[in-house]
């Protein structure tokens, strides 16, 4: 890990105060992704500039909105029992993410900036457009077991491995700086021939909050994750759901997908195959066909392509049925 | 220090032994680095600063520099080797110790971020020379091999049963996933946690 300087903000205005002095300055909120990311020579700031001082904390329920601090800390938010009760999606997504020492570290906003996990790009050693423009993807030929099905480029395949992220996007969050409100739909940025951007985020622009739609508390809402292990494991694929019924018949639905693209994977296809439904064996089926259109699955991949249609008529059923 | 039939110290000698070994610096809590309203924060390092850590109830000073990790300021500068190191990446939970009551990886954490915060390693859970429950149940539930992972498991099931008690086996097995142990003594460590959350078998 390089040598660095430190700073210990005690407000927003502050922290981007004190990290604009350095261009490569990092906010380290939890430390759980930046820690690792230094240590493996894939961020080398000159500051840290530490946030966990500054009040952006806690949850509250207002008419219109509910706020989460970009500090509230994983576990936090989970065990909140109004999150619970009213957003089983998010505290299911965020209780299926990582172990309970990194939940009860780890901020919502550190999480939603965390690096993919691709392995050629958390190895220095290997060539990664997203780290070092140009060098070339390892992953498009080699190993791509975990790799994207959805969204990826020719310069780059690799998947967001945030839980919480593909909850929030079923929720239609928005995601708020210090100077400004981003939905989270247009927070994330595939990678084309840019896979080095990877969020709308500025340099230096500090995340404050992340903020649900009262209403979305209203619906019925889950959260399913695959993988190769039953727990403390990144998603093969993960399904997140939320839907506003009129007795059995879909009225609106929102479907996101993790763990098969560049971004939290809005499904927008399989959203419009259930709306106005009911949720029939056959409209399921349509659902978890609608969600792979277009998928462009690699070598080592292919079954994600089967998982996703089977998890996303799974996940609509369960939710849906109230099973 | 003398060793008992089974080859083991006893934790009174550990602990003095220990004790001893630390540079005995002992200051009032720090932790005056965030700036006062209306001023900027201060910038340290990236050289050595002086930080005051609360280990186990005791304050204690010592030079790093920000980029030290808690586990390696408890190892390293504190001589509180009980505390183990094993993948360096919020993998294998080996690390785990609470801060203010809290299980958090070590490895993933500055120590500099942590002054001021009460932290606890397993070298400070027992009262005096009278074990935690969680440390008998390990050794009556013989819920380890080699021992390496041992201080990290025992730290996180104190962690989990204070986050609420487990109901099943399968809670406590979901609520230990964090903590890998390489021989593999799952099975016994389920017991002695299920022994101290009174879950039946
Ligand atoms: C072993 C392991 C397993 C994991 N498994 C999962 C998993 O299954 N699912 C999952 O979703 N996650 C998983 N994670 C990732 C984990 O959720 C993230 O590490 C964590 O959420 C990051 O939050 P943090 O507060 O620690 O961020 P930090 O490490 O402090 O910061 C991460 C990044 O975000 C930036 N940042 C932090 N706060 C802000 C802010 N307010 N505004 C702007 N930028 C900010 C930092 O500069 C840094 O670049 C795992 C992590 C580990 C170590
Ligand atoms: S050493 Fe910290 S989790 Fe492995
Ligand atoms: S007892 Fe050897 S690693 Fe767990």
């Amino acid at each position: 890990m390089r040598p660095f300087a430190y700073a210990q903000a005690t407000s927003a205005a502050d922290a981007v105060a004190v990290a604009g002095r350095d261009p490569s300055a990092a906010f380290l909120a939890g430390g759980t992704e930046l820690l690792n990311l230094m240590r493996d020579g894939l961020a080398a700031p000159g500051l840290v500039v530490d946030v966990n001082a500054v009040p952006a904390k806690g949850i509250s329920f207002g008419e219109e909105v509910i706020r989460i601090g970009a500090l509230a800390r994983m576990a936090e938010v989970a065990r909140e029992p109004r999150v619970r009760d009213r957003l089983p999606v998010l505290s299911q997504a965020l209780l299926a993410g990582a172990s309970a020492q990194v939940r009860n570290a780890a901020s919502v906003g550190g999480n939603l900036m965390q690096r993919t996990r691709c392995w050629y790009f958390r190895d220095a050693a290997m060539p990664c457009n997203t780290r070092v423009p140009g060098s070339g993807c390892p992953a498009i030929g080699g190993e791509n077991r975990w790799h994207a099905i959805l969204g990826g480029s020719d310069a780059c395949i690799k998947v967001h491995p945030s839980d919480l992220a593909v909850a929030l996007t079923a929720l239609d969050a928005t995601v708020v700086t210090h100077d400004r409100r981003i939905p989270i739909t247009e927070f994330y940025r595939l990678p084309g021939s840019t896979p080095h951007v990877e969020t709308a985020l500025r340099p230096g622009e500090l995340i404050v909050a992340v903020e649900i739609p009262a209403a979305g508390a209203g619906f019925r809402s889950g959260y399913r994750k695959v993988r190769d292990r039953a727990s403390f494991e990144f998603a093969l694929v993960s399904v997140a759901v939320s839907l506003d019924l009129d007795g059995g018949t879909v009225r609106q639905a929102r479907i996101a997908l993790g763990g098969v693209a560049p971004r939290p994977w809005r499904a927008l296809a399989a959203e419009n195959a259930v709306r106005g439904r009911r949720l029939t064996p056959d409209v399921l089926r349509a659902a978890g066909e609608a969600a792979v259109e277009g998928a462009a699955p690699r070598e080592h991949n292919a079954f994600k392509v089967e998982l996703v249609r089977r998890t996303v008529a799974d996940v609509l059923e369960r939710v849906g049925g109230g099973r | 220090m003398e060793e008992d039939a089974k080859g083991r110290f006893s934790r009174r000698q550990v602990l003095a032994a220990s004790t001893a070994l630390a540079a005995a610096t002992t200051v009032a809590p720090g932790g005056a680095r965030p700036a006062a309203a209306g001023a900027a924060p201060e910038i340290v390092g990236p050289g050595e600063v002086r930080v005051a850590l609360r280990v186990n109830g005791q304050v204690r000073e010592t030079l790093v520099e920000p980029r030290v990790t808690l586990l390696d300021a408890l190892r390293e500068k504190l001589d509180l080797t009980g505390t183990k190191k094993g993948c360096d990446h919020g993998e294998c939970g080996a690390c785990t110790v609470l801060v203010d009551g809290v299980r958090v990886k070590s490895c993933l954490t500055l120590a500099i971020m942590r002054e001021g915060a009460e932290i606890t390693t397993i070298e400070g859970l027992a009262d005096g020379s009278r074990l935690h429950p969680m440390q008998v149940a390990f050794l009556e539930r013989d819920a380890f091999q080699c021992g390496f992972c041992t201080p990290g498991q025992i730290l996180s099931a104190v962690g989990l049963l204070k986050e609420g008690r487990p109901r099943s086996r399968d809670e406590i097995r979901e609520g230990m996933s964090g903590n890998l142990c390489r021989c593999s003594a799952y099975p016994n460590i389920v017991d002695a946690v299920a022994d101290v959350a009174e879950v039946p078998r």
